[in-house]
């Protein structure tokens, strides 16, 4: 058991498990914004709940951060690894006759999906941090006594440009998810009778999830 | 028809290889691959010139000795075959066709479109065996029921020929689907219970230490291989693998 995770199958298997863990997570997270377009009410309390809950905050959250810093790292890892199993390239390749650009292309789309991350945090959770922990305001209320969430979350979608890359690194999103989702359960080992049930439920997931979370982003711009 | 060739010359693993362009003429479309290249070699030599190294045995599918790279596809353009068995009517008239060695760490050139594959061989020696006694009373394997599905099954992972199309079609020279296949073949079948979870870790292990890459699911093996060996097989062996390392 020692040695599982020092073996390529292990990590395909750590990787997977990354995965399948962040994919939840983005269920949830969608879940959570779809309210902000249903019931800002309710998208503020359970904000709120999510920001000052001693589980979410202290349990979860760091749980997440390692995961999503696992699969990045993991990624890049394999990566490396497997130019290494190949010095010299081939000359003329013609992948597109037996793969998806997607299968062929995960490192890249992942790498805008981190980029993503990057203003996501700098969006959102820099200023939750800085709001929270470092000024110590834990009320989540404005001057005016309501809720500050909608109202920060309608606040980054009024600049088109941040709109337009929201919707980009989703359409990235859309593209790493069409290879991982299924990749992800081949790796785990998925019997064949699950592979027809299972191409259908990973394209429903990564076409229906970041269309979703586009269209979010769409009404906010257009409803601030 | 009239072609063009860009074949690899390579004079051996230390030196560096380059693309070399040879017009050849006359080329019939019932001709197969290696033929083809026949008819360059013979010219070549003709002309004192040296001939493109190649692997090549049965011509018909069979030992997997053929190994190129033909237009960026491990065994060219078609399906379900090796390049002894590609002809020459896929091509065009007037057609440029790149001719590689299969590329991979772990399959060093020997010279020109010749590769040392003997990395498949030393992953087979770990644990592509069963134990069975073969000293003159040797039981019949007909006479233990086999599931049909489980029969059939392992027989079609054990048509694997180990021509190692999979690792050079893969982009990150994975050898999952040969191995994968190899431990399908006895992980089905009761014979190969045996030595089951011993098989499945000695084998990774030594693909693993050949230097192969991580298999990413591209399917691009299953899409290439000759045979038509399944992405499922590989799936299996990481089944196999998690299996037998819980057991350790």
């Amino acid at each position: 058991m020692s040695g599982i995770f020092n073996s390529s199958i292990g990590r395909k298997f750590a990787m997977a498990l990354s995965a399948f863990f962040l994919m939840i997570f983005l269920l949830q997270h969608f879940a959570i914004n779809s309210l902000s377009v249903l019931s800002p009410n309710e998208f503020n309390n359970v904000s709120h709940f999510m920001g000052t809950n001693w589980l979410v905050q202290y349990i979860f959250q760091p749980i997440l951060i390692f995961g999503v810093i696992f699969h990045f790292v993991m990624g890049f890892v394999l990566e490396i690894r497997n130019r290494n199993a190949r010095k010299i390239s081939y000359v003329k390749n013609n992948g597109n006759a037996n793969s998806t650009w997607m299968s062929r292309n995960m490192i890249w789309s992942g790498l805008v999906i981190l980029a993503f991350l990057g203003l996501h945090f700098y969006d959102f959770w820099l200023p939750e941090i800085n709001t929270k922990y470092i000024e110590g305001n834990m009320t989540g209320l404005l001057p005016d006594g309501n809720y500050r969430y909608f109202e920060e979350l309608q606040h980054k979608f009024v600049d088109v440009w941040r709109v337009a890359l929201y919707c980009i690194s989703f359409v990235f999103l859309s593209l790493h998810l069409l290879h991982g989702f299924k990749s992800a359960f081949q790796s785990i080992g998925a019997k064949s009778i699950f592979t027809d049930w299972l191409n259908k439920l990973s394209i429903a997931y990564a076409i229906i999830l970041p269309a979703g979370f586009v269209m979010i982003a769409l009404y906010h711009y257009f409803n601030h | 028809m009239k072609l063009t060739l860009k074949i690899w010359r390579q004079k051996n693993a230390e030196t560096k290889g380059k693309l070399v362009d040879y017009p050849i003429d006359g080329i019939e479309g019932d001709m197969s691959f290696l033929e083809m290249l026949d008819v360059l070699n013979e010219e070549l030599i003709i002309k004192d010139e040296e001939p493109v190294a190649f692997d090549h045995d049965c011509r018909e599918g069979i030992c997997g000795s053929c190994s190129l790279q033909i237009n960026g596809e491990a065994h060219g353009p078609d399906r379900l075959i090796t390049t002894c068995q590609l002809h020459m009517r896929m091509f065009n008239d007037g057609d440029t066709i790149y001719i590689e060695p299969f590329r991979a760490t772990a399959f060093p050139v020997i010279k020109d479109l010749i590769v040392d594959r003997s990395s498949f061989d030393r992953i087979q020696h770990t644990g592509g065996f069963i134990s069975v006694n073969t000293s003159g009373n040797t039981i019949d394997a007909n006479t233990i029921p086999i599931n049909k599905y489980d029969a059939d099954t392992a027989f079609e992972a054990a048509i694997c020929i180990g021509c190692g199309a999979c690792v050079a079609s893969c982009k990150n020279s994975s050898a999952m689907l040969f191995v994968g296949a190899k431990v399908s073949q006895f992980a089905l079948l009761p014979q190969g219970k045996i030595e089951a979870t011993d098989r499945v870790l000695n084998m990774v292990k030594q693909m693993d230490e050949e230097g192969f890459g991580n298999c990413t699911n591209t399917g691009a093996c299953e899409v290439e291989c000759p045979k038509g060996i399944s992405l499922e097989n590989i799936a299996r062996m990481n089944r196999e693998y998690l299996s037998a390392s819980l057991k350790r």
